[in-house]
């Protein structure tokens, strides 16, 4: 076939794109992501019995910020990345702020802190499970970031991968949270960020098979 | 003065550009046509400078570069300079071409150096040595029928829908998914 039929053919009948198509699909995702996650966190864990006690304290309130940022920091690096040429600027300085913030704070909670119940607020009572629950409970998110990823076109896979394994990563941690009874500055900047990792590290590893296109 | 007159030109040239696939996005014909058009001749200029050394897989890659962008012309966003979006798509293709050839060069001896090649014009659309016509052919009837009625023979949904007995929307699809299988065998995926 010469590349003026070529041209041709592709011009025939191409019709309207709908606009938006990126914010349906990754909300869909996100959706489908977060609704996984939360049965998968009632069927294996249950929320902490004082949620409602909880839920009043500022602290609570924080960690939850602090995911959410990072939920939405990676979503921004995801959509652009999902598209060719869009690089990422100065949404690297929307993804470091989250974690800057809570490593500030968590500093500032262990300074004034006895020397001797620094180790308690940071390993709390459930380190050995924390990261590797919200790996867990990021599963479902996964896949459906990459599902919507894979409606578009990123060219750099390693990144794009890295960025739906946050963004799953993310999910995972804000559904995670309302078990956990976790809620030091210092606890939640190292484990749950650990547990965010994994599955960013997993979609770095795997985005260049995932994602060709 | 030389190089200012340069970059205006070529910001008119991605100006142009961009209005056309805007137009053609927003479903107006012909000006997706001479979009693809001036595309082609754009892509054309572009890879061959940065395939010197393989001449004959010019052509082929201008053409699985517009089937990419084509398929992926939902991926545009209106913000962004054309020309970054057009470049990055022809860059990540050259480069999974020359990753599927260091891989076939790793198992057989590359023995197709050719040295006397002229070359035409970048507008005049050559003929690529791998035949789309013959890739279509193997793709199965629900994806092929709407293709060639659709795209080959230029009727509209509702005809073709008719005389192939399928939904409009299985139609539809079928086009959307044909597409996409087509640059995938293009690829070697299938």
């Amino acid at each position: 076939m010469r590349t003026d039929e070529l041209v041709n053919m592709l011009a025939t009948g191409a019709g309207a794109v709908p606009p938006n198509q990126a914010a349906r699909r990754y909300a869909t995702a996100l959706a489908s992501g977060v609704l996984g996650a939360a049965l998968l966190m009632a069927a294996l864990l249950g929320p902490r019995p004082d949620l409602a006690a909880a839920v009043l304290l500022p602290m609570f309130w924080v960690k939850l910020g602090f995911v959410a940022c990072l939920a939405t920091a990676g979503l921004l690096a995801a959509l652009r990345l999902s598209r060719p040429g869009l690089r990422l600027t100065w949404v690297k300085g929307a993804l470091a702020a989250p974690v800057l913030a809570i490593w500030l704070l968590a500093a500032v909670v262990l300074a004034r802190t006895d020397a001797a119940q620094r180790a308690e607020l940071f390993f709390g009572s459930t380190w050995n499970s924390c990261p590797l629950l919200v790996a867990l409970l990021s599963a479902p998110a996964f896949a459906a970031v990459v599902w919507a990823m894979q409606g578009f076109a990123p060219t750099r896979l390693r990144l794009a991968g890295a960025a739906a394994g946050l963004v799953a990563g993310a999910v995972g941690a804000l559904v995670y949270s309302l078990h956990c009874p976790e809620l030091a500055a210092p606890f939640v900047g190292f484990w749950y960020l650990l547990g965010m990792l994994i599955p960013t590290a997993v979609g770095a590893l795997f985005g260049p098979r995932l994602l060709r296109w | 003065m030389q190089r200012i007159e340069e970059t205006d030109r070529l910001n008119a040239g991605e100006e142009r550009l961009r209005s056309l696939l805007l137009r053609g996005l927003a479903g107006d014909a012909p000006a997706y046509r001479a979009f693809l058009q001036e595309l082609s001749a754009h892509l054309r200029g572009y890879l061959r400078k940065r395939l010197a050394g393989l001449p004959d897989e010019v052509e082929d890659l201008v053409q699985e570069s517009l089937l990419a962008m084509h398929n992926q012309r939902h991926t545009y966003d209106a913000g962004q300079p054309l020309t970054a979006w057009i470049h990055a798509i022809a860059k990540y293709k050259l480069i999974d071409l020359l990753r599927r050839r260091a891989r076939r060069d790793l198992l057989t001896d590359p023995l197709d150096e050719e040295f006397d090649f002229a070359s035409p014009a970048d507008t005049e659309a050559a003929d690529a040595r791998r035949d789309l016509g013959k890739l279509l052919a193997q793709l199965p009837d629900r994806q092929r029928l709407p293709i060639v009625h659709m795209k080959l023979d230029g009727l509209s949904v509702a005809e073709t829908a008719r005389l192939t007995g399928m939904s409009e929307s299985a139609v539809k699809v079928g086009v959307h998914r044909g597409m996409k299988a087509l640059a995938a065998m293009v690829r070697g995926d299938a």
